[in-house]
């Protein structure tokens, strides 16, 4: 490690990692809850399973944007952080407040968490995603700004790198776009239309910011190619992304009362989409391809790859496939939607954390890289991991192609409870794969605790 | 890419593209804004809409279910339901919930007042009568 301070990346890296767990943990209740109706009803209900298991995603995964700036910032910045202290502060803050956050879910009636956090002075709760109490909403922004304070002023006392801008600008961006959530008109068609502000705008835009600027970190270290060539790169990649994405987020405005011009302009601009994706996974490639060093951290760089192809995939290949209106007018809001959302948000958000912790880690423990039995158990992990998304969006697919047809297509329309029916085989197939997934996370965090021959730290 | 695209050359298209399609899509958005009331059915927004929408919010309804597409696939699209359904089979639905059958998916019960049951209808209401563009294809939703 080549600042002191970087170290506080440790505390945040851990605390994602945990509550992945716990976020898929649920995601196991709610896949059963598919098929076996009443189960755990009425202790946990469809709804506050899945409000925790999408709320313990978002969590972790900023918990790990988080700790990718504190490890980045300094190296990049070439300066100790300007505030660890306010940076051990903020983790446990905001682990606390995430923490009180899903007792609440968990423990009282939402209605009953809406009158006791204040949702009559604001009323901001009960939106998909968005459904946190006023006080943490308002603790998001604040540990948010507190957290850009702090690395933007260690930018600013030291050396200036496209990295860390790029990183800047989707922090930021993440920020600004979240103040969205606090606006909640009375208008049903205004509500959708800015709530896409904070979603759309974070997984098609300002996040793809945060995505580049980790991984091209990453391809620096293990792979050593010249700075130059991996920064041009990024601003191309980021440049695709604004460009088609920004006006892409009109492939959420087709169905919600919005003027039909979106037809147009959503599905030109959304179906350029994958293109920056696809760029990544080029980038990834052809960089690894041209290596000036053997990096000892083979987990690594099998991370950063399988990022760039996982996101194409996800993000990409499976946006593409519902993205042009004529389609999204029979597949909107089916199990082609949750298959598309699980591997983007597991490709590319959920691996580019793992690619960072993974090359971080062992350097913050004090080595290169982990032994080779630890790094085997890891790839093992990888491979268990990213095989179970691939069925799971596989099953959901299928699902949900089944779902259109008899629900959407067919000329005598069966109704949606009796659909669900039909399709019950393939939600087995689906948590029976998600078990397989949870086997892997399972490796992933015993990978932890194995030793070995550990690599020396180098310079 | 060839040795004269350069690095800056790169960061100014990144720069100058991203303010020009932003400001793009500010002026699509501002134009939205204006062809809104034509279709978003805001003349019936009523006291009892809104206090409904109040209700669906902190019911979390949408952790279940789909509003104009949107939420959650585990139980039926409601942006439609007043169509399919009508008014009085929603207040009497939501009054006997839960099914309690062995293996089927549940809902829970609520405890709305009357009150409360038709202002959720009245937001059902509104929300049927928004412009959707004919989604959904039929009236299962
Ligand atoms: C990493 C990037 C991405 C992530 C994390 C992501 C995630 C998601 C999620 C979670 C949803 C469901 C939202 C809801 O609950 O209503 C969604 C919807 C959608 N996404 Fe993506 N997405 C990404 C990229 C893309 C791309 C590149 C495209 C197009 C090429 C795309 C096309 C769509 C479409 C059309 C929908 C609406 C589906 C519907 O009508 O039900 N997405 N995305
Ligand atoms: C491995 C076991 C998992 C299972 C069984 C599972 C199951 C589920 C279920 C049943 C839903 C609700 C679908 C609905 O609304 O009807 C859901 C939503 C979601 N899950 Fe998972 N999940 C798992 C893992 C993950 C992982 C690893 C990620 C991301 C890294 C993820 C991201 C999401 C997202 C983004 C949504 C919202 C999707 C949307 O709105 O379209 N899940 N999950
Ligand atoms: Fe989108």
């Amino acid at each position: 490690m080549q600042y002191k301070s970087q170290a506080v990346a440790k505390l945040y890296f851990i605390a994602a990692i945990a509550l992945f767990a716990g976020q898929v943990l649920f995601g196991l209740i709610m896949g059963l809850q598919y098929v076996v109706g009443d189960f755990l009803f009425p202790a946990i209900p469809f709804n506050v399973a899945r409000m925790v298991h999408t709320n313990l995603l978002i969590v972790w995964l900023l918990f790990g944007f988080m700790g990718g700036a504190y490890y980045l910032i300094p190296e990049e910045s070439e300066t100790e952080l300007y505030s660890p202290k306010l940076a051990v502060a903020l983790f446990w803050i905001f682990l606390v407040a995430g923490a009180l956050t899903i007792v609440g879910y968990l423990a009282v009636p939402y209605a009953t968490l809406a009158k006791i956090t204040g949702n009559d002075l604001l009323e901001t709760m009960g939106r998909e995603f968005l459904e946190q109490p006023l006080p943490t909403k308002l603790g998001i922004v604040v540990v948010a700004l507190a957290f850009l304070f702090n690395i933007t002023m260690t930018v600013l006392k030291g050396k200036k790198t496209s990295i860390s801008t790029v990183l800047l600008l989707g922090l930021w961006g993440l920020a600004v776009f979240f103040l969205f959530s606090f606006y909640n008109p009375a208008n049903l068609v205004k509500d959708k239309f800015y709530w896409w502000w904070v979603v759309h705008l974070w997984v098609e835009g300002v996040w793809e910011l945060i995505l580049g600027s980790l991984l091209a970190f990453v391809l620096i270290k293990v792979t050593g190619v010249d700075r130059e060539v991996i920064e041009k790169w990024l601003y191309v990649i980021v440049t695709l992304t604004l460009v088609t994405g920004i006006i892409g987020t009109g492939h959420h405005y087709y169905w919600i009362g919005t003027p039909e011009y979106w037809q147009w302009w959503g599905s030109v601009f959304s179906a350029l989409e994958p293109i920056p994706f696809f760029a990544m996974t080029v980038f990834a490639f052809n960089m690894v391809n041209r290596r000036r060093r053997e990096h000892p951290n083979n987990a690594a760089t099998l991370w950063a790859l399988g990022t760039g192809v996982m996101a194409f995939l996800g993000a990409g290949v499976w946006g593409f496939l519902h993205t042009l209106a004529p389609v999204n007018y029979y597949t909107h809001g089916t199990q082609i939607t949750a298959a598309h959302g699980h591997m983007a948000f597991y490709g590319a958000y959920a691996m580019v954390v793992l690619t960072m912790i993974s090359y971080a880690m062992p350097v913050m423990r004090g080595r290169a890289a982990n032994s080779n039995r630890a790094q085997v158990i890891e790839m093992w992990s990888f491979w268990l991991m990213t095989i179970a998304m691939v069925f799971i969006t596989l099953f959901l697919t299928a699902a949900g192609i089944l779902q259109v047809w008899l629900q959407r297509f067919s000329s005598t329309p069966i109704s949606f409870m009796q659909a669900q029916d039909q399709i019950s085989l393939f939600y087995w197939l689906r948590e029976g794969t998600g078990v397989v997934f949870l086997i892997g996370l399972i490796l992933y965090i015993v990978s932890f605790f194995v030793g070995g021959d550990e690599k020396p730290a180098q310079a | 890419m060839s040795g004269t695209f350069t690095k800056s050359m790169a960061r100014n298209i990144f720069y100058g593209g991203t303010v020009f399609f932003f400001l793009l899509f500010l002026a699509l958005s501002f134009d939205t804004n204006s062809a809104l009331p034509a279709r978003d059915n805001r003349a019936n927004l009523t006291p009892a809409v809104e206090a409904g929408k109040k209700i669906w919010e902190t019911r979390n309804c949408i952790g279940c279910h789909t509003l104009l597409g949107e939420g959650a696939y585990f139980a039926p699209e409601l942006g439609n339901v007043y169509t399919r359904r009508g008014g009085d089979f929603i207040k009497a639905w939501i009054k006997s919930q839960p099914t309690g059958a062995p293996g089927r998916r549940q809902m829970p019960q609520f405890n709305l007042t009357d009150k409360e049951l038709d202002d959720l209808v009245a937001f059902l209401k509104y929300a049927s009568e928004i412009n959707s563009a004919k989604w959904p294809p039929n009236v299962e939703g």
